[in-house]
């Protein structure tokens, strides 16, 4: 069961993209990888407004995440809350987790030639801090959830 | 060792507070400061590492070896570029007199310094970029109500309506405001938005007008008009407060909405539901009166109406309204000292002719564009030498090239500044400032609700040969023999000597980077507004005396905006959320989100042209033909093309942005001084342009 999400409240989205960049400095990225995005529709008039909302996308962490079957190494794992994440020093940068995952989530750093993803800043979580992209959110729209079984 | 630091965001003007985390000597972690902007913070506020890091900033002073804009540069040293400076400055003194030199630098809290070299010296020509920004918002402010347009905070959080005129907030992005706007929003507040294209604001709003290019004065005069006559306005506060009000109506009887329904291309009982709405928020409705508002030859008039419906709402000293800019002394404090108040107040008078010729404009910073009148013509006086602080002027005026011959007639050309700027490529000397994380600047006073202090502390060491701009002044100014006017030998001292008057110290700045001179925000009895406003009759002036002294109408009877010629379009501009105009342009971490701009099309337009989202068009003015990516858009009035401004760079070594994408300012041939002459701001929204499908198109998709 996983234990997090990540929810964009849209209307609050004014879609500046700066989640993208809270990532990427939060993990030292260079120009390539990106773990997270923002996109949206192309307008529509909606009673004389043209109107549009924003979504924000990165890893689904899956419950049975096809990335963590397929790596040859062992280095794409999932926690027991649910996180799914690389660790670093066993992966071999061989992207076949790029290859398995439906929405080609895993992306190269071609700095350190190894996978990256958005792990929910785990480091930041288990330091009781949020992920870098909600603690620094523009808009304070997007949120880390925590999810109850009913 | 990590290490946590308050300072100041510097990627672009906003300034956001900020606390840096700092392992060695490298930023882990920036943040908005939690007790202002809880966390929050843009995307250029995060890229400011990677700006510290690029190498395609200037890494040591340069000294041009080659022919201006050639290219060819020496580097050499600290000493070395400033020996060179202050002797060919004191060359210009000795043979033209002091006033021969002008700096300009960013406007905004630490304008002091340059301002205060530049009087040093004896010359009275600080300027800086405002005639391509707010001047008209300014001088519309002053001549309604005696303050300037920083002399209001406007309480939007509070507000049941905002109402915005091309002013794109959510795109401009000052964090602490854009969030004002989404709270007033999650509690059902209004939003009306008016421009010649949808935005990112836009689509959050309730009303929407499209309307046709420069027709925002005709917008707001129906507004008006409809106001009185439906007798909406706050009666007792513009009887109290205001002088004129029967000269407006008169002035507005025939600007209804259904002859401004017309006049912009909207429906009349789309302003008539407006004004209804506008009717029952009030007071709690704020007009935005416009920031960067250089736009149309009517500019100057339109902020001023949208001012004057602030006071018809009688917002002024309310929640949800427009609340006057609170200073040190409202709470029984005193300021921080400035550098000015040491350097003499230069006698000679200002080689722009503001405040001689032209007495309408404030003295302040002058209008820049007038200076390369006096560089051109040597009137009133020679100019010889210019000195530009973090600011590019030929990314922020209209062609380039006029300015280029201009500034031919100059013995000298400086360019202070982090990254390599226009101008800078094309000046003699760059002198490399430290980025905004790797220097300490001046102590300044946020006037506001509740009036602050604001510091910005280097969090790490400068990674290159660059210096911070206090060591720069004053290692000109020593140079020069004006040491007794830049007396403090480091930053410490400075800050200890600005903060003496006011009783704060340094250790006060500790637990949240700031210091606050209020715990409660300040608000004056609203029944005892009189002499607030400093008007010649300490009221709202409808009708402006001093305007009527100058020889200007206090309100300019409306002219239809021409319509563009057959295959051309008015080229507008504006900004996106991610880049601050040219300054992030090469950015690695923002160009790769926004690596280059396009032209925005009108869909039926494009198809008349048999263009196509993606092709490549080209915008044609006079000698000056950009090529760039069309976008197609139902959103953009049919007259109208749209870029965003700060692209087509043109420095070889800013590889990223390197003539990526198209640049509006060099398309507004001719343009320079045409300038709005009652409000001073340039008119940069009043150049056609002509576009077509470009032969650069692929023909072929594969070489032979």
């Amino acid at each position: 069961m996983n234990t997090y999400t990540l929810y964009l409240n849209s209307k609050r989205c004014i879609g500046c993209h700066g989640c993208v960049v809270h990532c990427k400095a939060n993990k030292g990225l260079p120009v390539g990888p990106i773990l997270c995005e923002i996109s949206h529709e192309r307008l529509k008039s909606v009673r004389g407004v043209p109107k549009t909302e924003f979504k924000f996308r990165s890893c689904y962490h899956c419950e049975d995440p096809f990335c963590v079957t397929i790596c040859p190494t062992g280095a794409m794992k999932k926690r027991e809350d649910g996180i799914v994440y690389v660790d670093a020093p066993k992966c071999i940068g061989c992207m076949a987790c790029a290859g398995a995952c439906p929405w080609g989530i895993p992306q190269h750093n071609p700095e350190t030639n190894k996978a990256v993803k958005c792990d929910y800043c785990m480091d930041r979580l288990d330091a009781g801090l949020q992920p870098a992209c909600v603690t620094k959110c523009t808009t304070h729209a997007l949120k880390l959830v925590a999810m109850k079984e009913i | 060792m990590k290490k946590s630091v308050w300072s100041m965001c510097g990627m672009c003007t906003v300034r956001c507070p900020i606390r840096v985390e700092v392992e060695g000597n490298t930023p882990t972690w920036i943040e908005g400061n939690q007790h202002i902007l809880k966390g929050a913070l843009c995307a250029k506020g995060s890229a400011g590492p990677a700006l510290v890091a690029d190498k395609e900033r200037p890494q040591q002073p340069l000294i041009r070896k080659g022919g201006r804009g050639a290219g060819r540069w020496e580097a050499v040293s600290w000493e070395f570029a400033l020996d060179y400076v202050a002797d060919k400055l004191t060359a210009i003194i000795d043979r033209h007199g002091p006033e021969a030199i002008m700096a300009s630098s960013r406007g905004g809290p630490f304008q002091d310094l340059v301002k205060a070299f530049t009087h040093a010296m004896g010359s009275p020509n600080y300027t800086n970029h405002d005639s391509a920004c707010g001047r008209n918002v300014h001088h519309a402010s002053i001549s309604l109500f005696g303050l300037g347009r920083k002399g209001f905070i406007y309480d939007i959080k509070n507000a049941k309506h905002l109402v915005l005129f091309g002013r794109n907030i959510l795109s401009s992005l000052r964090p602490a405001e854009v969030n004002q706007v989404m709270d007033m929003l999650d509690k059902g507040g209004r939003l009306t938005y008016v421009d010649v294209r949808q935005t990112l604001t836009g689509i959050k709003a309730t009303n929407f007008f499209q309307v046709r290019p420069g027709t925002d004065y005709a917008l707001a005069l129906a507004l008006i008009h409809e106001i009185i006559k439906a007798e909406g306005y706050d009666a007792d506060f513009v009887e109290r407060y205001t002088t004129g009000f029967d000269e407006l109506a008169y002035f507005v009887e025939n600007y209804s909405a259904e002859w401004a329904a017309k006049e912009c291309g909207i429906k009349a009982k789309d302003i008539h539901e407006l004004v209804g709405q506008l009717i029952a928020d009030r007071p709690k409705v704020v007009f935005h009166p416009g920031w960067m508002l250089s736009r149309y030859n009517d500019s100057f008039y339109a902020s001023r109406a949208l001012n004057c419906l602030n006071a018809l709402m009688g917002n002024i000293e309310v929640e949800g309204g427009l609340i006057f800019a609170k200073g040190a002394g409202d709470c029984g404090g005193k300021g921080p000292r400035s550098l000015t108040e040491l350097s003499p107040k230069p006698t000679a008078k200002r080689a722009d002719g503001v405040g001689e010729v032209y007495k309408q404009f404030e003295k302040g910073p002058g209008l820049f564009h007038l200076f390369y009148k006096a560089m051109a013509t040597s009137k009133p006086y020679p100019i010889k030498g210019i000195i530009c602080v973090r600011h590019d002027p030929f990314a922020c005026f209209p062609d380039p090239k006029a300015q280029k011959e201009a500034l031919d007639n100059c013995d000298l050309i400086v360019s202070i500044d982090t990254h390599y700027s226009e101008f800078g490529w094309y000046a003699d000397v760059i002198l490399p400032e430290s980025t905004y994380l790797e220097r300490d600047s001046m102590i300044a006073l946020q006037k506001g609700m509740k009036p602050r202090l604001v510091m910005r502390n280097k969090a790490i060491e400068a990674q290159a040969n660059t210096r911070d701009l206090y060591s720069i002044i004053k290692g000109l100014a020593t140079r020069l023999g004006l040491d007794e006017y830049f007396p403090h030998n480091t930053m410490q001292d400075l800050w200890a000597w600005q903060l003496e008057p006011t009783g704060f110290s340094l250790a006060d700045f500790e637990k949240k980077g700031f210091v606050e001179y209020a715990d409660k925000p300040v608000l004056y009895d609203r029944d005892k507004l009189d002499g607030k406003f400093k008007t010649p009759s300490g009221k709202i002036e409808i009708i402006s005396q001093k305007l009527g002294e100058w020889g200007f109408p206090s309100w300019k009877p409306y002219e239809s905006p021409p319509k563009p010629p057959k295959g051309q379009y008015r080229l507008v501009f504006g900004r996106s959320p991610i880049h601050a105009h040219s300054h992030t342009i090469n950015n690695p971490l923002l160009n790769e989100l926004m690596p280059q701009n396009t032209l925005w099309i009108n869909t039926r337009e494009g198809g008349k042209m048999g263009i196509a989202e993606g092709d490549l068009v080209d915008v044609i003015s006079g000698d000056v033909t950009s090529v760039v990516i069309a976008k197609l858009t139902d959103f953009i009035h049919p007259e109208a093309v749209y870029t965003v401004h700060g692209f087509g760079r043109q420095i070889p070594l800013q590889t990223r942005a390197y003539h990526a994408g198209m640049s509006d300012q060099k398309l507004m041939k001719g343009q320079l001084q045409n300038m709005d002459p009652v409000g001073g701001g340039l008119n940069l929204c009043e150049t056609f342009v002509a576009v077509r499908k470009s032969s650069k198109n692929h023909q072929r998709k594969r070489e032979l």
